[in-house]
């Protein structure tokens, strides 16, 4: 197929072009983000008053994470956005197999962040770190830094298993030629990606980095 | 032209070119900001911390989700949660920083423990 033909059926109504449909689509999924940054924006914003509240509790309870799961996990998320986005660069380019790689490597990076998320997560249940009746730590506002704790990382790994979701459909329809590489949606999801790895990118200093000197 | 992003690459080892330097730099912020996180700096651990953060979703915003592409209408749209986002921390600090300390305890103790009387003493 010609590469002006691939455009062609990449087209959808009500767009004329696939510019303003690619347009379009990155503009949607800003506008999506934008809700998204008040979402986590509300709950990081509730995190940042209580922590200014009492710091030294939130400082002894951020000790308790692991910074190890915490770091691999950080860098899992950081070079998945870097697959992500050579996958989006390789759809734009109709580079088929970059694109059909990339997207794979994303969603294994992606389920490598969740099972060591998980094994971090068992480690925090068996060490006494949720909060209630039998909590590890005796200051009762650490129980707060546990209760955002949980709260952040679990929404944040909903929002991941979208993403995951998201890029292996998107990665079989490609696979299978039902999905033109012309499609915006290969950007669309990668925005979508990299915002979640923006919003790992502020828990891991606040959940993981306090009180460590 | 069909005005598609003709000054994208277009080639594998093109689109490595633009990305693997980014990601080096996300790895070396990584890095800087564990290491930062060990020093001595006192209430600058957090100053430290949140601006390499800040520094690594800049990285991640302007070249992987595409802001340095001259596009006024996704620039503003990016734009517009920060915005928001300047609005409510700025509030919500200009309550919470100014209340009277006898106000804060009995209401934002955790429910696990009996409440205390306010007992006078600052919360900051």
């Amino acid at each position: 197929m010609s590469d002006i033909a691939a455009r062609n059926a990449a087209l959808r109504q009500p767009w004329r072009s696939l510019r303003r449909q690619r347009e379009g689509a990155a503009f949607g999924i800003w506008i999506f983000l934008g809700s998204e940054v008040m979402f986590f924006g509300c709950a990081l914003l509730t995190f940042a008053v209580y922590r200014s509240l009492w710091p030294d509790a939130f400082a002894a309870a951020a000790r308790e994470t692991n910074i190890t799961y915490g770091t691999v996990n950080t860098a899992l998320l950081l070079t998945s956005s870097l697959t992500m986005a050579a996958a989006a660069e390789g759809a734009a380019a109709g580079l088929r197999r970059l694109t059909l790689c990339c997207l794979a490597a994303t969603v294994a990076f992606g389920i490598g962040f969740l099972v060591v998320k998980g094994f971090e997560y068992q480690e925090d249940i068996t060490k006494h770190l949720v909060p209630g009746a039998g909590f590890r730590l005796e200051a009762p506002q650490a129980q707060i830094f546990f209760a955002f704790y949980w709260l952040l990382t679990g929404v944040h790994a909903v929002h991941l298993s979208t993403g995951i979701g998201i890029a292996t459909v998107l990665g079989i329809q490609a696979w299978r030629g039902s999905r033109m590489l012309a499609s915006p949606a290969f950007e669309a999801l990668g925005l979508y990606w990299h915002f979640v790895d923006l919003v790992w990118v502020f828990l891991y200093p606040l959940l993981y980095l306090g009180g460590r000197s | 032209m069909t005005g598609l992003g003709e000054e994208r690459p277009a080639s594998t080892a093109g689109i490595w070119r633009a990305t693997l330097p980014v990601w080096a730099g996300l790895m070396v912020l990584l890095v800087a900001t564990l290491v930062g996180a060990y020093l001595e700096l006192g209430r600058f651990n957090l100053v430290l911390s949140l601006g390499i953060a800040v520094a690594k979703a800049a990285l991640v915003v302007v070249f992987f989700m595409q802001l340095k592409r001259p596009d006024p209408l996704l620039r503003l749209a990016a734009c517009a949660g920060l915005v928001f986002l300047a609005f409510m921390f700025t509030l919500t600090y200009a309550d919470v920083l100014t209340r009277a300390p006898p106000t804060q305890p009995g209401t934002v103790m955790p429910r696990s423990i009996p409440d205390r009387p306010a007992a006078g003493q600052r919360a900051f």
